[in-house]
């Protein structure tokens, strides 16, 4: 039966997301974003709520169950504050949840009790890579077997904080298997070379670097999901349902500066928000946030249920991608040259919006 | 409830039976009534009219038993329950079979939704009673006027009290009265006549009335041509001192000063709209789900499909327009059940009815027109029905308030403006 609403539970969940947020990411987004650095106390603060233990079963040493619905709550609420914490806040969360998701249950012992210490977790994800025509299904990083390990060779990009990482999960092109697959790489490891940090549009307080693997010899039993391996769609399902529900709160934030900032603008006697050309991109705004929240609500519930949720967390991921980016664009355009400014936090908001199809891996709009 | 986005279960059960009637009974002569407009498609209206009975009993039953254990007349709905779901679901259904042989659906339709929004338990059960039995009857609303679309208050049909008599007197012209023909001369059913008692109270002098088929000095003047839905009767209505019975106001005939509160008759009936657009928007999703289906359809057997979940660059550029039209249409679709859950569940919808009713007719506007667009010659021709949903679809971005219109009222709620703050 058709229902949406939070439970009571969710509700405080997204409520407590909400105030951090609002109180400490809204605060420090702009310094962040301009000095490059985001202060290691925001980061611990977003730690103590909480919320990647939340979403790990007791076995595991955590205090809850994964839920793909209950991540985009916190997403969303994360997005709404910044998008540079939130994704790395978030980046430990793309190393627990495909071990979760698809490790051997000697694997999920060994290494998800590391995700729930009371310090964030050392542990980096190295998906993407540094190529144009990016192919989640066709890495270009490869994985030969030799013996009983695996050799490693490639460039990854857009790895969060690799050079404190203590382990990295590398995913790479099995070249037996035909299949992208994941291995859990401790560090030290030899012929994994770390690079410059890297320099985006957007998101500037998030330290992302280039990983290149010459040689890296990982033993077999790192093999995510061991002998069986993992299915790389289960992970992009997952992942992509959180970044869209990011997208979500991005462009909620977006629209919502902007509705108030055309309430207060007075332009030939009136507040800007009484004309139609400007109340009505508002109102675009909020019915393409909500059709698209709603869309990244049914990929997690049907995920969550057990059903395929591949289509629905596709469609979403592409629709969070426009919208973020339309709504972002419309509320720059809505503050004109104000937004334009970086006093105004829009701008910032339009350039980290570009990154979601970059960060979706092609999904693309 | 936690979030759900599960199909009721008795929603699911009616689907068999409504996708029976859109293949076998509405599809098939879905050509034949595009191009016999006036016509009447008896075939579906005897086939679906004991559904359509009994659907009316149960309704006016529940509503009398609800006004019995005193919850107030009766309107509202305080409980859970799956009626507007259900009737999304059945629209959007029926709306793929035809929109325009849908909207011939006999029942009191716009009429009942008024009258059962504020009624009296005794006009429910003298008005509506008709449509639980006997041979199909049509009620309808009549509101637009040649000089009076959107903005209500702009409406002249007067209604004045004969005391003599104790009888409303009504004179005016309707335009565009979905199934008025139907209802006054082609069955023994009514319409809803919005007029008003003072024009110059703007619209806190409007109410509605019902006017029965029979009614003295009812004219129905001309039978619209129109773009699409020709399966669908559009009338122009005449009142000359047409005489009504003093009963048939819905809502108080006392009049309050403009910037009073408005009155219950007027402002229950307008949330009429709380309900009818989403369905508005259901049915340009059957529309629009039936075209990109048949697209769809048509380039497969070409050897175009779309692959599940690949990098935008493995797709050719039709690829990219079907997965568009697909992730267009599941967005309004969500909304288009949120805004009907939300009045199922008794909560206020006026907004989520508004944003779903835009999105959908923006949306089934646009992919109806890329469908013609994408199939080439048989994309324009009569042979096929893709140029028909196109004319078809169009309708749902204009009645029951035009796009325009809906995210006028999208904007003024978000912002919190009211009509002199935001025109």
């Amino acid at each position: 039966m058709y229902t949406f609403d939070l439970t009571d539970e969710q509700r405080m969940l997204t409520d407590m997301v909400h105030r951090y947020s609002e109180r400490t990411l809204r605060k420090i987004y702009r310094e962040a974003e301009e000095s490059h650095e985001l202060p290691p106390e925001v980061i611990e603060q977003g730690w103590e709520l909480g919320l990647l233990p939340a979403s790990l079963p007791e076995d595991y040493g955590g205090f809850g169950e994964y839920s793909a619905l209950n991540g985009a709550l916190i997403a969303e609420e994360l997005g709404y504050g910044d998008m540079a914490a939130s994704l790395a806040l978030l980046a430990p969360n793309l190393v627990a949840t495909p071990i979760y998701l698809c490790g051997t249950e000697e694997q999920k012992q060994t290494y998800l009790p590391l995700f729930t210490d009371a310090e964030p977790p050392k542990a980096a994800s190295a998906f993407l890579e540094p190529v144009i025509l990016f192919d989640p299904y066709q890495l270009r990083a490869t994985a030969r077997r030799e013996g009983d390990a695996y050799v490693l060779n490639g460039k990854k990009a857009m790895v969060i904080n690799a050079p404190e990482a203590e382990l990295f999960l590398i995913y790479a092109h099995d070249e037996k298997a035909d299949s992208p697959q994941a291995f859990l790489v401790p560090t030290p490891a030899e012929g994994l070379s770390i690079g410059e940090r890297e320099k985006w549009m957007g998101f500037n307080a998030l330290k992302t670097f280039g990983v290149e693997l010459k040689d890296v010899r990982v033993p077999a039993v790192n093999r995510l999901g061991g002998a069986a391996g993992i299915d790389v769609q289960r992970i992009l399902n997952s992942s992509r349902i959180a970044l869209s529900a990011l997208g979500v709160g991005l462009a909620r934030a977006a629209y919502e500066y902007a509705r108030d900032y055309a309430k207060e603008r007075v332009a030939f006697g009136e507040p800007i928000a009484h004309r139609q050309s400007i109340a009505f991109m508002l109102a675009e705004m909020a019915i393409d946030i909500d059709a698209t929240r709603l869309m990244v609500w049914e990929a997690a519930w049907k995920l969550d249920k057990g059903q395929n949720a591949t289509h629905d967390a596709y469609l979403a991921a592409r629709y969070a991608t426009h919208v973020s980016l339309k709504v972002t664009d419309g509320a720059v355009q809505v503050l004109g040259g104000h937004g334009y400014i970086r006093e105004h936090p829009v701008e910032l908001w339009l350039r980290n919006a570009r990154s979601l199809a970059t960060l979706l891996g092609a999904v693309t709009v | 409830m936690p979030i759900d986005f599960e199909v009721p279960e008795d929603v699911k059960n009616q689907g068999n039976l409504t996708q029976m009637v859109a293949e076998q009974v509405m599809r098939k002569s879905s050509r034949y009534y595009d191009e016999h407009e006036h016509e009447r498609p008896m075939e579906y209206i005897n086939f679906i009219w004991p559904f359509m009975k009994t659907m009316e009993a149960a309704n006016l039953k529940h509503s009398l038993k609800r006004a019995d254990k005193g919850n107030g007349n009766g309107n509202g709905h305080k409980k859970a329950s799956t009626a507007q779901v259900g009737m999304i679901h059945l629209i959007e259904s029926l709306s793929w079979g035809d929109a325009g042989i849908y909207l011939s659906t006999p029942s009191s339709a716009l009429a009942g939704a008024a009258i059962q929004a504020v009624g009296t338990p005794d006009q429910k059960e003298r008005f509506l009673d008709r449509f639980t039995h006997g041979e199909p009857k049509w009620g309808a609303m009549a509101m637009t006027e040649p000089n009076a679309g959107s903005d209500t208050s702009a409406i002249r049909t007067r209604a004045k009290l004969d005391p003599e008599t104790n009888e409303w007197v009504l004179n005016g012209e309707k335009i565009f009265v979905t199934n008025g023909k139907l209802a006054l001369e082609e069955s023994d059913g009514l319409i809803v006549v919005w007029a008003t008692l003072d024009p110059s109270l703007g619209r806190a002098g409007m109410r509605p009335f019902v006017v029965e088929a029979g009614a003295p000095g009812v004219t129905v003047t001309k039978q619209e041509h129109k773009l699409g839905i020709r399966a669908s009767d559009t009338v122009s209505i005449v009142f000359e001192d047409a005489r009504i019975p003093y009963d048939n106001i819905l809502g108080s005939p006392e009049l309050k000063k403009p910037g009073a509160k408005t009155e219950k008759g007027f402002k229950g009936a307008m949330r009429t709209f709380d309900s009818s657009r989403p369905f508005v928007a259901a049915s340009a999703l059957g529309v629009g789900r039936a075209a990109l289906e048949f697209t769809r359809q048509k380039l497969a057997e070409e050897g175009i499909t779309v692959p599940e979940a690949a990098p935008y660059h493995k797709l050719s550029a039709i690829q990219r327009d079907l997965i568009q039209m697909e992730a267009d249409l599941k967005a309004a679709w969500l909304l288009t059940v949120r805004a009907g859950a939300l009045m199922d569940a008794g909560k206020p919808n006026s907004l989520e009815a508004s944003m779903c009713k835009v999105k959908a007719g923006k949306s089934v506007t646009t992919i109806t027109q890329k469908c013609v667009e994408l199939l080439g010659p048989l994309g324009y021709s009569r042979e096929f029905l893709v140029e028909k949903w196109m004319r078809d679809a169009k309708i749902n971005d204009i009645f029951e308030g035009t796009g325009q219109i809906n995210t006028l009222i999208v904007a003024r709620r978000i912002l919190g403006y009211s009509r002199r703050e935001l025109k």
